[in-house]
């Protein structure tokens, strides 16, 4: 029963499909077609462009990144925690607390160490 | 087999309300935006129009702005450059708009749960509710990331950076400020956590910072101003969808609109009791009541569009190293002194 529920979203996700391509297909068939060089040059304020886009961007992407990785693995933790808190004693407060506790230590090291800085 | 016609129909009619709502939204935009600088707006589409059989209609407001806007983007010429990843580039706005419609899924629109007429939700029952509801929003970032790259254009290539960052940031914090909610309601499932406000108060009341967190973050995730770094046309010309014309463009933009009304809905439904209102409790069970449930929800949702879109208008954007450092510094401490505070506050009222 409860798996069932999702057939549901399977059904859902066949239509997002239609109607993602259905306007492609439509624009296909409807949309005139005048190539040219010039129009389908990289736009860049009518100017050439000047070495490759795909580069190595800075290290402090990857940084934040790996903040989030760890922040939102947490928060999904914290959901089970949370549904069943009700039934649980004080103990589970402490316990998450502790938890917390432990990941807000390592927010403050990484913005004690500059790492938050956006530079 | 009726079950599979009724599933649907109810898809069909969700999904194409909700297309409908956005042409007409991206029209309420630019009115709000004009009466918000002093101007009257789009007013002509839709005046002194001659239908066939010599029908005369004339409507204000250029209230068929919408269609003569649809109409543009399907017969304008849609350019591909040369020197894009081309597999990519025509995926990303298809996720843009799949991952918006599935969001959809397990938003409840109307009353659900055991002896309502009719379960106002396209996948009832889906109890991870709103978990749901962020991992498909979390896609979303997909469709951004890769029209950035596979433009292969500076400015796109920016715009995707920037709003991969913006993005993963604003998550952790919506992520968390909804715990509160959670954590009083015992239940990730949107209705039941509806059905916990109608018989105690709304979420605003019991979670004010939850509720600010969760307004600002998901300002963020929808890429609206103060938050639109992604595309910050006055810097990046027009930031991931810079590469992009006619109807893909479109799609973007249908997309955005389409996280907005989720977004309004969650708050809604969140916060503000959904379809709850002086009158209305969770044991009225007929068919009038649930009418009324959904036009009350639907019109507690308009009025969070317009003032998402009254902001939009109201503050300048922020500076990309600003917008780091709210999310990090403010938010993410934020929310976690509030998740504490709830939790103990809870254990203290049980004893």
């Amino acid at each position: 029963m409860v798996l069932f529920n999702y057939v549901f979203i399977g059904a859902l996700l066949l239509g997002a499909i239609g109607f993602a391509a259905a306007p492609l297909v439509v624009v296909a068939i409807v949309a005139p077609r005048r190539r040219s060089r010039e129009k389908q040059d990289i736009y860049e304020c009518g100017l050439r462009t000047t070495g490759e886009t795909w580069i190595r961007f800075r290290i402090q992407y990857y940084i934040f990144a790996m903040l989030f990785v760890v922040f939102d693995i947490e928060t999904v933790f914290l959901y089970p925690w949370a549904v069943s808190y009700v039934g649980l004693g004080a103990f589970a407060l402490f316990e998450m607390v502790v938890f917390l506790v432990l990941l807000f230590a390592g927010l403050l090291y990484a913005w004690a160490k500059g790492v938050l800085r956006w530079v | 087999m009726w079950a599979i016609i009724g599933i649907v129909l109810k898809i069909g009619v969700v999904v194409g309300l909700m297309q409908g709502t956005v042409a007409y939204l991206i029209l309420v935009e630019r009115k709000v935006a004009a009466y918000a600088q002093d101007r009257i707006g789009p007013n002509r589409a839709g005046r002194h129009l001659t239908l066939p059989f010599g029908i005369k209609i004339n409507l204000p407001f250029g209230l068929l702005q919408p269609i003569a806007d649809g109409a543009k983007m399907v017969l304008k010429e849609d350019v591909v450059p040369t020197y894009v990843d081309k597999p990519l580039y025509i995926l990303a706005p298809m996720i843009a708009i799949i991952a918006a419609t599935l969001g959809f899924a397990v938003v409840p629109f109307g009353p659900v749960g055991p002896g309502q007429v009719m379960q106002f939700q396209i996948a009832p029952g889906v109890d991870i509710g709103i978990v749901y509801v962020f991992a498909i929003g979390s896609l979303a970032v997909y469709g951004v990331v890769l029209a950035g790259y596979a433009s292969n254009n500076k400015y796109s290539f920016l715009g995707g950076l920037r709003s991969s960052a913006q993005l993963i940031s604003y998550e952790v914090p919506l992520g968390m400020s909804i715990l509160g909610m959670v954590l009083l309601a015992g239940s990730l499932d949107l209705g039941k956590i509806m059905a916990w406000q109608d018989q105690h108060v709304w979420g605003i009341v019991a979670q004010p910072i939850g509720f600010l967190l969760f307004l600002v973050s998901g300002f963020a995730e929808t890429n609206r101003l103060p938050f639109d770094l992604p595309e910050s046309e006055q810097e990046l010309v027009g930031g991931f969808h810079t590469e992009y014309s006619a109807m893909k463009f479109g799609m973007f933009f249908l997309g955005e609109y389409m996280h907005v009304i989720t977004v309004s809905y969650l708050t809604v439904i969140l916060f503000l009791g959904g379809w709850d209102f002086p009158g209305l409790s969770v044991e009225q069970t007929g068919l009038l009541s649930a009418i009324l449930k959904v036009l009350v929800t639907a019109g507690k949702v308009s009025f969070m569009i317009f003032l998402i879109m009254w902001i939009r208008w109201t503050l300048p954007r922020f500076r990309y190293d600003q917008l780091m450092d709210l999310a990090w510094k403010s938010l993410v401490p934020l929310a976690l002194v509030n998740l504490v505070a709830t939790a103990g506050i809870i254990q203290l009222i049980r004893g």
